[in-house]
């Protein structure tokens, strides 16, 4: 909302210190975001006499004028409007001059002719909308002086405020006013009285048939209307609030608005068939032409003004018809103040994406109760251009029982003081809401009865009057105090556990990535996933409407990006929320963690889930068999906890490699967090190192491929007993010397005991038991 | 004899000076002071020598002889193990400047790093950390937070809708909030809670605006906790997250969570007010919607983006390029 210095300033003596009035607006509660200064002249811009032009055969589209700004010199000017004669006088824009739009006039030649300036136009000068030609000054204007002082301008200073949702009445001057006068102690300009009547009677009859949409309706009928434009102030102000000029009827009922916060409409009445109003619902698909000259359809649920007829005149709230726009022959106005209910006309604006300055008014709700003075200011204001202007006797106040009454609230100092830290008495509380307009009466009991003023429908609750009072208190004011916490501060387990695994994962040399929630169409398809997904209704982007359902197709998209840049054998993990359908009442959300490791084999990802298991205090199943979808098929595994999988690890299948143009071998390892952060691991338990020598032991088996790793290891861990401590793979070979259905693996076993030095005859004794008991895998000793 | 003791100890010190190696100077020790060297020997003839005094003479040299020699050998070998030793060092001269790869470290995301200072700064204020779904019901992202269906609250927030359940009975949640909500029915109070999380808008993004960001929320309910203990706390926030050269104050404003409502702005050093996130007073309707009685319990909320923490810690330019997921970015921080 714009509010106008010079405007406010008439309803409220607040004076011109603008910084400290912005401050005490913001801290209002209705944050400045700007103070601008309109209309102000352009330092630089003359006036200037046209002596002569000349069209330049090389020049199409400028022509040469030479100009004399009052001191005999011409000055030479390319131009590329033609609207000007020797003799007019003209604004000229002298080099050096900075243009409000940001242009430095520069003495730019063309054809290698300087030009010793600009001529401007209107819309140039910010003086309007005008730009089809140069503007032309009065004749006898006088030469060389600013244009600014040649036209008597004025500048407006505009406070550009951003009004919430809680202060419906801050979108008039009068409502920042108010505010702004209870701040600073001061009065308030009286508001306009209702009109009197001065002519006979004459009616524009009204009749309500959506009485819930449209609880009140009221018509005045004036007469003696000459149409022509506004005072030079008025148009100044519409233009620094953000309105053109139209005519002095439109630019009233404008005016009115943005002071009190009403909005109405003025119809020629000779244009309204029957000379009345009939307020109805819509049929479904009806139309009617709105004054932007856009052909509207309408729903059952959007509320028309029809004149007598029943012939649609106008979107009720929202935008007049075309059909009974003021003319220039326009002599008698019907004009229409009503109040609509506010949430229907929000779902009007919706559904048309038509929004309008009335229809942000009522959609945030206006006083149902202001109508009168708002219809004394329109006739006050129309009498300045009008002198003949007559209101007839016969308004017409069309109510229903849907018209909301006077809120009153029961407020509770004690309460107030509760909420805000403060002792104030009933007595400060009324005193501080009855600044605004607030009506209070203390009870017997100590409470408020507080009465709320009917432009601020938004207060209903105590706590919209405790609002106020700590406002209007001013929220510095109200002192600062840390509430002494009776819980211990501190992350929760699952979180510290979360901490860990980063810290884990990092530690390993992998980076973090965010890759975006939303997948496009395809993308899990594209990862070798199944794509059963959620999707989102209204997607920001065509197509980018499914929900991820693992992190992976994002972690692959992130290795293509890296590598498309020359950047492979990236390690990346994500630690993020995965949303796979669910038949709750939500879907079956889960966090995840995903490691991507460009350019390395499946055993990359293993050594990193082995890694993280250690230290997270983790077990699970490396169940082979089973090979997660998208994965290679011989490289990967399903790790299980119990019956439940808790992720996946191995290597992403060559085919979705192929189809993410990825050329490197891309390890994976994914974990389900939601699953493994949520228990509490077992805490290390301590065991004895021993004091005594240590014995290694190197024994090679060829093991048939059929035969895992792990099961030999159990089996040497299980022959070799408690004197094991430390079991190591370091070779495994494939090729001569061993079967071609078998492989050797060796393995390096550190052999000690707790209470004595091993013998010779020890060490023999468990090489003889180990190599039995991986023998009865099928697995023999290499010599 | 004592003669002859005499020029065979000269002649092995002299031996042991020419000397050049730690082999040679070890092999001439045994050579010298082994038992076939030549004081092994002179010692056998001392039997042979005539009176008592003559023996005790000669062995006395004898004994002053080899304890001179072995004297020498160990000074030589020690000069020759640190003459040895030099070489050895000289030789592995290394040009600390040649560095052929570097070891891997992995870059936590500059989200993460804003995410957890802002936590232990939370912590540190006695606060513990709650996390909620990313996707929500309505009730939860809106109905419960006093933004019933016809609100027009809601309209400030772009709202992506979910294809869940009944139609529009599902969201991406718009902010934190409805993790309040969560929590209040979850824990009894008092809580002093701090809710980081991810969140969705559906607006265009650019420089500076993402669909899908971040945001820390803060609730406390307590008996008697006032809009000055809020200010109070913002405050001790201000100060311990950004430093003691910073403050804050409280501008009123409107959500429809929370009454009274504020816009908490933060002042720099230099003097500089920067607006930073919206707080205020857990609205009454709010504490119903968590099932707690608002003439009991009272509390505050406050809430604010963590990722534009992170892109003003780092000047990054563009917001965009933080989930580009880029290994040049990501490797920077």
């Amino acid at each position: 909302m714009k509010i106008v210095h010079s405007w406010l300033q008439e309803v409220v003596p607040v004076g011109d210190d603008v910084d400290a009035i912005a401050d005490a607006i913001t801290h209002l509660g209705l944050a400045v975001e700007e103070v601008r200064r309109v209309g102000s002249t352009v330092p630089g811009v003359v006036t200037a006499r046209v002596v002569r032009t000349e069209r330049h055969p090389d020049a199409a589209k400028v022509h040469r004028v030479w100009v004399d700004t009052g001191d005999g010199v011409e000055r030479h000017v390319w131009c590329g409007a033609f609207n000007m004669a020797a003799g007019d006088v003209i604004p000229l824009a002298t080099p050096g001059t900075l243009m409000p739009d940001g242009r430095a006039i520069e003495p730019k030649p063309i054809l290698s002719i300087p030009s010793q300036g600009m001529l401007c136009s209107a819309r140039e000068l910010g003086l309007g909308d005008d730009h089809s030609g140069i503007l032309i000054l009065p004749a006898g204007t006088p030469l060389g002086v600013p244009y600014g002082e040649a036209l008597g301008l004025g500048e407006e200073v505009v406070y550009d405020i951003d009004v919430l949702r809680n202060r419906p009445d801050a979108y008039g001057h009068v409502g920042v006013a108010r505010d702004v006068a209870a701040h600073f102690g001061l009065p308030l300009a009286e508001r306009p009285k209702p009109p009197v009547a001065t002519a006979a009677h004459r009616s524009a009859p009204v009749e309500i048939v959506a009485g819930d949409r449209c609880p009140r309706f009221t018509t005045v009928v004036l007469s003696g209307v000459q149409v022509g434009p506004s005072p030079e102030w008025m148009v100044r102000r519409l233009a620094a609030a953000g309105m053109r000029s139209i005519n002095n009827v439109v630019d009233v009922s404008n005016y009115v608005m943005l002071e009190t916060n009403q909005p109405n409409h003025a119809y020629d009445l000779d244009t309204l068939g029957g000379g009345g109003f009939r307020i109805r619902m819509a049929a479904e698909g009806e139309t009617i032409i709105t004054l932007d000259d856009v052909e509207r359809t309408l729903t059952a649920d959007d509320l028309l003004i029809c004149d007598a007829t029943d012939r649609p005149i106008g979107i009720a709230g929202i935008m007049g018809g075309q059909n009974t726009e003021i003319s220039d022959a326009t002599t008698v106005v019907a004009l229409e103040t009503a109040w609509f209910e506010s949430s229907a006309i929000l779902r009007t604006v919706a559904r048309m994406g038509l929004r309008s300055e009335a229809s942000a008014r009522f959609e945030r709700g206006v006083d149902p109760f202001g109508i009168e003075s708002s219809i004394g200011r329109f006739v006050e204001l129309l009498s300045l251009t009008c002198p003949h202007l007559q209101l007839h006797e016969g308004m017409v106040d069309a109510r229903t029982a849907h018209l909301p009454g006077v809120t009153q609230i029961t407020v509770r100092p004690a309460r107030v003081g509760a909420l805000l830290g403060t002792t104030f008495t009933a007595g400060r509380i009324a005193e501080l809401v009855g600044s605004i307009g607030f009506g209070c009466e203390v009870s017997d009991d100590g409470s408020l009865r507080v009465t709320v003023p009917t432009w601020r429908p938004d207060c209903t609750l105590e706590i919209d009057i405790v609002e106020e009072v700590a406002r209007l208190h001013g929220y510095g004011a109200l002192g600062r105090t840390v509430p002494k916490s009776t819980v211990p501060g501190g992350l929760s387990p699952v979180q510290h556990r979360r901490r860990r695994l980063r810290q884990v994962l990092l530690g390993l040399g992998i980076s973090e990535a965010m890759p975006h929630p939303f997948l496009t169409e395809g993308d899990l398809a594209r990862a070798g996933l199944p794509g059963d997904a959620v999707r989102l209704v209204n997607p920001l982007v065509v197509g980018d409407d499914v929900l991820r359902t693992s992190l992976r197709p994002g972690m692959l998209k992130a290795v293509e990006f890296n590598q498309s840049h020359r950047r492979t054998g990236v390690s990346m993990f994500e630690v993020g929320h995965a949303y796979p359908p669910g038949s709750g009442e939500l879907p079956d959300e889960y966090e995840a963690l995903c490691v991507v490791l460009a350019g390395r084999d499946a055993t990359a990802a293993v050594e990193v889930w082995r890694e993280l298991a250690s230290a997270m205090g983790w077990g699970a199943r490396v169940d082979q068999g089973t090979v997660p979808a998208g994965l290679h098929p011989t490289r990967s595994a399903t790790l299980s906890l119990g019956r439940d999988v808790v992720g996946a690890v191995g290597e992403v299948h060559p085919d979705v490699l192929d189809e993410y143009g990825v050329a490197e071998r891309v390890a994976v390892l994914e974990l389900n967090l939601s699953l493994l952060l949520a228990s509490e691991p077992k805490v290390p338990q301590w065991k004895a190192t021993s004091r005594f020598p240590s014995s290694d032991l190197d024994l090679a088996f060829s093991v048939p491929h059929t035969v895992t790793a792990e099961k030999v290891e159990k089996a040497i861990r299980q022959g070799a007993g408690n004197v094991l401590v430390d079991l190591a793979l370091f070779d495994v070979y494939r090729g001569a010397g061993v079967a071609a259905d078998a492989r050797s693996l060796a393995y390096r076993l550190r052999l000690q005991a707790l209470d004595r030095t091993l013998t010779d005859a020890d060490v023999a004794a468990v090489r003889e038991k180990v190599v039995a008991a991986v023998g009865k895998l099928g697995a023999a000793l290499r010599g | 004899m004592i003669e002859e003791v005499r020029t065979a100890a000269d002649a092995a010190v002299a031996r042991l000076a020419a000397v050049s190696t730690l082999a040679d100077a070890q092999a001439l020790e045994t050579e010298v002071l082994g038992k076939r060297g030549p004081f092994t020997e002179m010692k056998t003839r001392l039997g042979g020598l005539a009176t008592v005094e003559e023996k005790k003479a000669a062995g006395q040299a004898l004994n002053e002889a080899t304890q001179r020699v072995a004297a020498a050998v160990q000074q030589r070998v020690a000069e020759l193990k640190r003459a040895e030793r030099a070489v050895q060092l000289e030789a592995e001269r290394l040009d600390l400047t040649e560095v052929l790869s570097r070891p891997e470290r992995g870059h936590a995301h500059i989200v993460t790093q804003a995410w957890e200072r802002l936590e232990d700064v939370f912590v540190g204020l006695g606060f513990q950390v709650a996390e909620g779904p990313e996707v929500e019901t309505d009730w939860y992202n809106f109905e419960a937070l006093n933004m019933p269906p016809s609100h027009p609250a809601r309209s400030m927030h772009d709202t992506f809708y979910v294809d869940h359940g009944a139609p529009g009975s599902t969201v991406l949640r718009t902010h934190t909030s409805p993790v309040q909500i969560r929590v209040m029915q979850t824990i009894e109070p008092p809580i002093y809670m701090v809710m980081p999380g991810r969140v969705f808008r559906n607006e265009t993004t650019d420089a500076t605006h993402l669909a899908v960001f971040h945001q820390i929320e803060g609730l406390v309910i307590d008996r008697g906790i006032t809009l000055a203990d809020l200010a109070g706390t913002i405050e001790a926030f201000t100060k311990a997250f950004f430093g003691e050269g910073f403050s804050s104050r409280l501008r009123p404003s409107y959500f429809p969570f929370t009454e009274p409502s504020a816009e908490f702005d933060i002042r720099t050093p230099a003097g500089n007010w920067l607006e930073l996130g919206g707080c205020g007073m857990v609205h009454p309707n709010v504490l119903r919607a968590g099932g707690l009685d608002p003439e009991e319990w009272s509390g505050f909320a406050f809430g604010f983006g963590i990722d534009r923490m992170a892109k003003e810690r780092h000047a990054v330019g563009d917001v965009r390029d933080m989930y580009t997921n880029d290994i040049r970015f990501v490797e920077q921080f």
